[in-house]
């Protein structure tokens, strides 16, 4: 019996393995045909037009999974935060039974839906009476993914600020402070290990989304429509990291080829800057936290 | 003791320092009540959002409700189109899953919490699976499209995507699992070892029954999560028409939120609609699992009181 | 939002003349004091008036309302939900224990220390300061903290180290810090809630000493589970204890010497002799 248990343990450590070797097995193949540097350093991604057109620059995708990433942060970081806040230090119990659920629900809405929500409703009513955006652009997604990520921020930046002993706050009170200054001056800074993890994992979420980017952000890296202005141009589509593999999967691609090969290029860049960035969140919560007792 | 500075004797007759204090209550007073009105906006902006999603979801989609969208077969034209198959497809994939990472969880989490010394090794072991839990989801698919579809030769079929969405949702399921068992209480365990148990019967007869509607708790939430998770199926299932129910492991298979993506994706007006209608589906599952997990939460947390 | 009834304002310390010695009129007066949480009657009509500059104990045995009674002198109550403090509490002739008075300008003229101590996880010098400066403190902010460490008896000990963080002195000295942050916002009262009872005993002694010291400028309610520290450290002593229905109860107040020695009520000797608590 325990063997079996054994067995059930050496499951996930396989499936790390598996992953690790994928990638980086397929990946070889990939830096074969295409030179790491060039596909590091290269500003055009085109890897699914053929012959000599076909190119692996990968900084547009880059790019973009980089800026919709930063629009979805500022939205769901301060207004997580601001959330955290609301709901640590002052929301009846009312308030709460009110507004936990409602995050609760924001944060369980598949991707796809969101996708949905970004292209046929932020895109059309919100966007394009004030900017001139296209159909597919980066910002409707960025502001979907930020709505997607706000209760994550939320919901552990309020674990974090519950954390704080209640004798910190009434030291604080005891000397004359208003609410407000003991929230913002003594409670957040004493856990600012935990909100900035926080951070950290709601932008590491966001770089690995992939429907939103797909359905909303199109499919034409960024800085390669006719009509975009450079790299960072959100108004118009911009293809993610994550966009392109949905992309490419969803129109066959064949067994073998380059741009298959491609695929778990980008999927290992991907895959290393979401764990490093996981593993800095894990880095700040443990480095930064403040000893109370 | 202290020493009598020359500070201390500039200071007035009463001990009270000559500088004094600009408190300006009022003012703080008043800057306190600003912010809270800011932190309650933000908040109560999380309403709006969802309100608007719902909204762009209802709208188009509410008219398109049918019996017809559940039963029929997917189709290039829009009145005759349906996502039964896609239904269909969504229950055994999500089914399999469950069952996959049920078990490999239980095993594993049962391993960690009770037999497991605190070593390297473990720890180890406990990074990954916090690491994984982390792992953008399309990774699963590009690992699941070698490992299953092409390496052990499933192709693309409902076995390959239940496996590759059962091990994305493994990790969650272990640490859910985990915390369940954590939560059995220590008298409980030692009540079975004083009366002679070996640990595995101590496990077997008393941890994991007490722990188990945690563990499934935790699966039912991992599974409404699986339900609605669309990249690795892409990856690993194909967007191609399915226009069929999948009568068996090794058939092809279309799920909710693939159907859904290759609706949003089509030009035609109606299509949109259909999405949208086949979101509210997607949703009402949803609700249905998650319910059934919190009644289930609900009812054992009320029998089990120590 | 903002109080539109007329604010009663709380007097500043500087406008009050001085009193010193024996004969001092009461610088707080508690007139009928209730204390409800929730439906439990935690602490039933206390009358007690503290003097000026002078230290006043609160004795008795645990649980009889002791902390609570101390919690409203401050309005510290007001935090705790589902607390209902009535009653009058005058501070310099006016009644405190009014919705229209801010607690705000209360707690900055009477200050608490807290039974374990509790720095800020911040430096040294940031701890003292800080209640200083959102208080609006005009002036040299080094020197106004040097002073208020010197005041405390920490000076010495912590002067090449402002700048370290708090949390890293031993107990004793974090207690010390905690009495030098409330020193550093000037307040006219000083309460102490068991501020030595988590302390080893030479920390709890400089405690003492250094309360002792204080008393020429602030006056000072401390409350103790320690009947040997009331002994040592006060002028006057309060005993409290419960009444029949188990509510906290005031029982006698006179000077230290007089309860110590010859106590009016039964109830007061067999605390102090130890017949129970």
């Amino acid at each position: 019996m325990k063997a079996f248990l054994l067995l059930c343990v050496m499951m996930t450590v396989a499936t790390t393995v598996g992953i690790t070797l994928v990638l980086v097995f397929e990946s070889l193949q990939f830096f074969r045909d295409v030179g790491i540097l060039e596909f590091l350093t290269g500003r055009n991604w085109t890897a699914l037009f053929s012959g000599p057109q076909q190119q692996f620059g990968v900084l547009p995708l880059v790019a973009g999974t980089v800026m919709i990433a930063v629009i979805s942060a500022f939205i769901s970081l301060p207004l997580g935060l601001a959330a955290a806040i609301y709901l640590s230090e002052y929301a009846s119990n009312r308030a709460r039974s009110i507004l936990k659920p409602v995050l609760e629900l924001l944060a369980g809405v598949p991707t796809i839906v969101y996708g949905f929500f970004a292209l046929t409703y932020i895109t059309p009513v919100l966007l394009k009476p004030l900017l001139d955006v296209g159909t597919f652009n980066g910002l409707a997604a960025g502001i979907a993914i930020g709505i997607m990520t706000l209760p994550m921020v939320a919901s552990l930046s309020e674990d974090a600020l519950s954390a704080v002993p209640r004798s910190l706050r009434e030291a604080a009170y005891g000397l004359g402070a208003t609410k407000l200054e003991t929230s913002l001056r003594i409670v957040a800074p004493a856990a600012v290990s935990g909100i900035v993890a926080s951070f950290i994992l709601a932008v590491s979420r966001a770089i690995g989304e992939t429907m939103i980017v797909a359905v909303a952000s199109g499919s034409s890296p960024a800085g390669q429509t006719t009509v975009s202005g450079g790299l960072f141009d959100f108004t118009q589509s911009m293809q993610t990291m994550t966009g392109f593999i949905a992309y490419t999967f969803g129109s066959d691609v064949a067994r073998g080829t380059t741009e298959f090969h491609s695929l778990f290029g980008v999927g290992l860049l991907l895959f290393l800057m979401t764990f490093v960035m996981n593993l800095c969140s894990q880095w700040v919560t443990r480095r930064f936290r403040k000893v109370y007792e | 003791m202290s020493v009598e500075t020359q500070a201390d004797l500039v200071v007035g007759s009463r001990g009270r320092s000559v500088d004094h204090f600009q408190p300006r209550v009022q003012q703080r007073r008043l800057l306190g009540k600003l912010w809270q009105w800011v932190f309650l906006a933000a908040t109560a902006l999380s309403i709006v959002l969802l309100g608007m999603l719902l909204w762009s979801i209802f709208r188009p989609g509410w008219q398109y409700m049918s019996w017809h969208l559940i039963t029929a077969m997917p189709s290039r034209l829009p009145e005759r189109a349906g996502m039964n198959s896609a239904i269909w497809g969504s229950i055994w994939v999500v089914l399999g899953s469950g069952i996959f990472s049920f078990t490999i969880g239980i095993g594993s989490a049962i391993y960690l919490e009770e037999y497991a010394t605190d070593n390297r090794w473990t720890r180890f072991v406990q990074t990954n699976i916090s690491n994984l839990a982390g792992v953008p989801s399309v990774v699963f698919g590009l690992l699941g499209l070698v490992v299953f579809v092409d390496l052990l030769q499933m192709g693309r079929t409902l076995l390959a995507g239940a496996l590759t969405m059962g091990l994305l949702i493994l990790p969650v399921v272990v640490i859910s699992s985990r915390e369940a068992i954590r939560a059995v209480p220590l008298s409980l365990r030692q009540a079975s070892y004083g009366l002679g148990a070996t640990q595995w019967q101590t496990i077997r007869s008393h941890v994991l029954p007490s722990a188990l509607p945690g563990i499934l708790t935790g699966t039912i939430l991992s599974m409404s999560r699986a339900i609605g998770e669309t990249a690795p199926l892409l990856v690993v299932g194909g967007a191609s028409q399915v226009l069929f129910r999948p009568a068996g492991p090794l058939d092809p298979y279309m799920v909710m939120p693939l159907q859904i993506y290759n609706w949003t994706g089509r030009p035609q007006e109606e299509f949109e609609h259909l999405a949208a209608a086949a979101i509210i589906v997607l949703l009402a599952v949803l609700l249905a699992m998650n319910s059934v997990a919190i009644v289930l939460r609900q009812h054992f947390s009320k029998k089990n009181r120590w | 939002m903002i109080a539109t009834s007329p604010r009663v304002p709380v007097p500043q310390a500087e406008d009050v003349p001085v009193q010193g010695g024996e004969t001092a009129s009461p610088i707080l007066e508690l007139r009928n004091l209730d204390v409800h949480y929730g439906s439990f009657h935690a602490v039933a009509g206390v009358n007690l008036e503290v003097g000026q500059q002078r230290i006043t104990s609160f004795i008795g045995p645990s649980g009889c309302g002791k902390s609570t009674v101390l919690r409203c002198i401050n309005r510290m109550n007001d935090l705790v939900p589902g607390a209902r403090v009535d009653g009058e509490i005058y501070y310099h002739g006016h009644d405190i224990n009014r919705p229209n008075v801010d607690p705000v300008e209360v707690r900055r003229r009477i200050g608490m220390v807290f039974q374990k101590p509790n720095p800020f996880p911040k430096s040294i010098f940031e701890n003292v300061a800080w209640g200083a400066k959102i208080n609006g403190f005009k002036g040299d902010m080094k020197e106004h903290v040097e002073r208020c460490l010197r005041r405390a008896a920490l000076w010495d000990e912590v002067k090449d180290k402002l700048k370290e963080s708090g949390m890293a002195l031993s107990g004793g000295q974090q207690q010390r810090l905690c009495i030098a942050r409330t020193l550093a916002i000037d307040p006219d009262v000083i309460l102490l809630d068991e501020p030595a009872s988590a302390l080893d005993p030479i920390s709890t002694l400089k405690i003492e000493e250094l309360l002792r010291e204080l008393r020429s400028q602030y006056t000072i309610v401390i409350v103790t589970h320690n009947m040997q520290q009331a002994a040592r450290v006060s002028d006057r002593t309060v005993f409290f204890s419960l009444n029949e229905h188990r509510q906290g109860m005031l029982v006698e107040e006179g000077p230290t010497s007089q309860i110590f020695t010859k106590p009016r009520d039964q109830r007061t000797e067999d605390y102090i002799t130890g017949r129970f608590g």
